[in-house]
């Protein structure tokens, strides 16, 4: 915090949770995690240009259990910030500020993120597997 | 010296000194771009992810035979570029709100936007190096 004496305002921990406020909170979260997932596109490309050893490896880096962790945490938070993304994209033009309307976009943001993480997943499966 | 005095002395318009200065600075400018990537790498990341899907038990070969189609590297490139755009507007906005020591905000701040150009440029390089090398 910053090194000052006033008093300050009361800050989340005095409030009740509400969905609302979690997928603003989720919104920046998954955003600095896609932040660091940058990482797993640059590593991929480099190890493709690297060559087919390097490929490989790449390959069995993320079929790994802590590989395959990663992948499917940074899958639901690119979907979470795609569709919770949308929906501020939506709000940014001034609609759907009405409370129940700002509720239920937020619960249809999470299950969006939710469906979409799944479906890919599923498709990964009967795919025979990642990578 | 009051700004009038100035004003006098340098014969500019009051404007001229008054610009760049107050809480606006560069006015929108940040929050549009972060708006015109997220739409950007809303086509650009759902082009991504099916593309990847696609690949997924793809050998070296037909991976980077994908990577060096035309449009292919064309779009990893742009994809690429608007990500870590995107992600540096909005890691700035999580350390500006979020570090109150001015010397650490600072340095975090140089370091994202290091870190993000060396990621950029190491992944546009190395979509060139397969798309240009036969």
């Amino acid at each position: 915090m910053a090194d000052t004496q006033r008093p300050l305002s009361p800050h989340l921990q005095v409030y009740k949770w509400q969905v609302q406020m979690v997928s603003s909170i989720l919104h920046r979260a998954t955003g600095i995690a896609l932040s660091v997932g940058t990482l797993l596109v640059v590593c991929g490309l480099l190890y493709l240009a690297g060559g087919e050893e390097s490929f490989n490896h790449f390959k069995n880096l993320i079929a790994s259990p802590v590989g395959l962790v990663l992948l499917v945490g940074w899958s639901w938070a690119l979907f979470y910030h795609l569709c919770n993304g949308i929906r501020h994209l939506v709000q940014d033009t001034g609609l759907g500020y009405g409370i129940s309307q700002f509720v239920r976009s937020s619960w249809l943001s999470a299950a969006g993120s939710i469906v979409l993480t799944v479906l890919v997943w599923a498709y990964v499966l009967t795919a025979g597997g990642a990578a | 010296m009051s700004a009038k005095d100035a004003v006098v002395k340098d014969r500019r318009n009051p404007l001229k000194i008054a610009r760049g200065l107050g809480s606006s600075q560069s006015g929108v400018g940040h929050w549009w771009t972060q708006r015109v990537t997220a739409v950007a790498l809303l086509l650009l990341g759902v082009w991504f992810v099916v593309t990847v899907l696609c690949l997924l038990h793809a050998d070296y070969a037909t991976a980077r035979a994908a990577v060096a189609k035309p449009w292919n590297a064309l779009l990893l490139i742009a994809f690429v570029l608007t990500m870590f755009w995107h992600a540096v507007l909005g890691m700035q906005v999580v350390i500006e709100d979020y570090v109150h020591v001015r010397w650490k905000e600072v340095v975090l701040l140089l370091a994202i936007k290091f870190l993000a150009m060396l990621g950029a440029l190491a992944s546009v390089l190395a979509v060139l190096r397969i798309a240009l090398t036969p």
